[in-house]
């Protein structure tokens, strides 16, 4: 069956291309991602700092008063984001399981291990932030709403992930097995997600949830994309800068490793 | 009882290596074993035996290297239906009698060369059929592991220390069911403390404490 | 042997091993029935209370009976070797790894069908749910073992796998714990249930089909 699936893909593959898919392999070796990594790292931090002052200007600032909730919901640039970050990151965490899987890059396995951290963490401030909102509009620390909740059992998902890879002493097994927990990980959530909204439409009651879709005014709208754009940047700053050091730990005996020691001693 | 194989079989490796903790146990590793050879594994303990051997049984990924049976890829061949394996631990289940231990096994596999009365005789636990393997000895369940290599069709035996928890009417016992193995063209690859006495086979050897 | 000889041949093999291991059998179901009798002693015996949260006591304790069984899935055959017998068969993994998962269903998830309903009407469970309980447990039990065969897997050759394999394995519950529970709950009400089975009906199928490879998967990386 695995022929299958790869037959498939390839087919789709071959539509690429023949730049991109050279550029692809590239990376899979460990001292050219590397390298392009510090090669890009300066641009993406300034690029990154631009884009998190415009968005915290146009949201804190430039953004007008909300009619309902005044200037409490202005949390929504920081909430927002985050939750959205903690799908995406969890989404590229499958597929990099996936082709750590399937064409068994060793560097997939290292994207994957190295975003688990950073998930978690917007996962956290999503569910903080969605708490800090929660207490001005409904005067609880914490509100089982359909989004709070999901995230929450997000946070378990990428908590295990992390805890198994920690508990398993062969780090070549523990990058199977995460890159498998992954991709089941990936294909519940949208079962979880749908069953956590419908469980809560049927608790909650009348009550609107204003964090679900507010309806947005444009104004309001164009800083929380911004930030969104500012977030997936500070996501692969973060990312490539804990999978250079994973990279360094796991090709310690390469010449490549040992020059670069060499060379940064003297 | 007809066992002459009608082509020749083989199993290759090609610059195998292994890493564990960090430590290179052996890098560039080559050898090919076919019908009617035995390759004997050798080094001190920790060199890495183990470890070829289950690389070679396919329960650890090798970290650099390719593995052949009968020159085509192990994964697109019929490898695992032609190979049996007998490691440290017995694969029995201690609940069950001998009997249903290797029905088991059989399942698992295709039929060999032998029925599971005349396997059981030839290790010598015959009437034995009905004891639970928990009531067995050391000795006796070592044997009851071998009998699985008699009743399910394969090649290529891959022994783990098959001589330790054995008396010495059980070390004779053994080399006569490998030699028996070999002459009909089998193959086996094995480690061993104890000294081989196999006449007349082609043995080869690695010590895998020289492969770093 | 064929295929199918084979995949029958491993379900025999786990039934006749439960049964001479008969004392560990009652274990779940001796815990599944501590921890419903703690709900009360918890929460108070006031029985409008109970009822109304009995579908979820029932459910909650019945995921975390399954969960604290599923180490016996596996467990035997890794420390004896018999699990890497399993991987040198020529037979798939995968379908040796279901007919596991049916024995170890057969054997802790169908005592659950029988104690549950009973327990349930102890917590004052309405007589017109008792049906959809059953069909519940039916549906969900053998989901909550497919689920679980895969944590355990990824955790069987870990010191201390149990506590991971509860973080692994009981957010991927949570749907089934939702629509289980509010269908015995709703059924409660005497309000039709269609929708929470069908799709538990859906997750079955889906478990079926998708759970026993990555498990398959997961031993192989284990077995190492």
């Amino acid at each position: 069956m695995s022929t299958v699936i790869l037959q498939t893909i390839s087919l789709y593959m071959s539509i690429i291309p023949a730049p991109i898919v050279r550029f692809y392999h590239n990376t899979a070796s460990p001292p050219y991602f590397y390298n392009l990594s510090n090669k890009l790292l300066p641009w993406l931090t300034v690029i990154f700092l631009l884009l998190l002052g415009y968005g915290l200007y146009g949201g804190l600032y430039l953004a007008p008063t909300d009619y309902q909730q005044g200037d409490s919901y202005r949390i929504i640039y920081v909430h927002v984001p985050a939750a959205w970050m903690s799908l995406f990151i969890y989404v590229i965490m499958a597929i990099a399981g996936a082709i750590a899987l399937i064409w068994r890059m060793k560097i997939a396995n290292v994207v994957l291990i190295s975003s688990a951290p950073i998930g978690a963490s917007f996962t956290f401030i999503a569910l903080v932030t969605g708490s800090l909102w929660g207490k001005p509009m409904w005067g609880t620390w914490w509100v089982w709403d359909a989004r709070l909740t999901s995230e929450l059992i997000l946070l378990f998902l990428y908590l295990g992930i992390i805890s198994l890879y920690g508990a398993i002493e062969d780090k070549r097994t523990a990058s199977k097995a995460v890159a498998i927990l992954a991709l089941v990980g990936v294909v519940n959530i949208p079962i979880i997600h749908y069953s956590v909204q419908w469980w809560n439409t049927l608790h909650q009651g009348p009550t609107v949830t204003k964090m679900d879709k507010p309806s947005i005014h444009l104004d309001m709208l164009v800083p929380l994309l911004v930030m969104a754009t500012a977030f997936k940047l500070y996501y692969a700053i973060a990312m490539l800068q804990v999978a250079k050091i994973e990279i360094l730990k796991r090709e310690k005996n390469t010449q490549w490793v040992k020059q670069l020691v060499e060379t940064a001693d003297e | 009882m007809d066992s002459a194989l009608s082509h020749s079989q083989s199993f290759e490796v090609k610059n195998l290596s292994c890493i564990r903790d960090d430590r290179i146990l052996f890098e560039g590793l080559n050898f090919k074993i076919s019908n009617h050879q035995v390759l004997l594994l050798e080094g001190k303990n920790g060199c890495g035996k183990t470890s070829l051997l289950r690389i070679i049984c396919g329960f650890r990924e090798q970290d650099a290297g390719e593995m052949f049976w009968c020159d085509t890829s192990i994964n697109e061949s019929e490898y695992y239906s032609d190979m049996a394996y007998v490691g440290h631990l017995d694969g029995v289940k201690k609940e069950l009698t001998v009997l249903e231990n290797l029905k088991m096994s059989l399942a698992l596999g295709q039929s060999g060369n032998y029925s599971i009365e005349q396997a059981l005789d030839k290790v010598l636990l015959a009437g034995y059929d009905d004891s639970l393997v928990q009531s067995l000895s050391a000795g006796q369940k070592r044997r009851l592991s071998l009998a699985r290599l008699l009743i399910t069709k394969n090649s290529l035996w891959v022994l783990d220390e098959p001589f330790t928890s054995i008396d010495k009417e059980g070390i004779k016992l053994i080399e006569s069911l490998m030699h028996e193995h070999i002459t009909d063209g089998g193959m086996i690859i094995l480690t061993s403390h104890h000294d081989l006495v196999l006449h007349e086979a082609d043995v080869q050897k690695i010590n895998l404490s020289l492969c770093h | 042997m064929s295929l199918i000889a084979a995949f029958f041949a491993v379900i025999r093999r786990d039934l006749t091993l439960a049964f001479r291991r008969r004392a560990e059998i009652a274990n779940p179901i001796f815990f599944f029935i501590l921890v419903v009798t703690l709900f009360p002693l918890g929460v108070g015996a006031n029985p409008k209370l109970l009822q109304a949260i009995a579908p979820g006591i029932i459910w909650v304790s019945a995921l975390l009976a399954v969960m604290l069984s599923l180490d016996s899935l596996f467990r035997s055959d890794f420390d004896d070797g018999s699990l890497e017998q399993m991987l040198l068969s020529s037979h798939p993994l995968t379908v040796l790894v279901f007919a596991k998962i049916i024995a170890h269903w057969l054997v802790t998830g169908l005592p659950l069908l029988i104690v549950a309903p009973l327990l349930a009407v102890f917590l004052g469970l309405p007589e017109q749910a008792l049906g959809t309980l059953l069909i519940t447990l039916v549906l969900a039990t053998p989901v909550l073992s497919l689920i679980g065969s895969i944590g355990v897997s990824l955790t069987i050759g870990l010191r201390g796998g149990g506590m991971i394999l509860s973080l692994l394995v009981l957010p991927l519950y949570v749907p089934v714990l939702i629509f289980a529970s509010n269908a015995v709950e709703m059924a409660g009400n005497g309000l039709a249930v269609d929708a929470q089975i069908n799709i538990l009906i859906a997750i079955f199928f889906t478990s079926v089909v998708l759970a026993p490879l990555p498990a398959a998967a997961a031993i192989k990386m284990s077995v190492d």
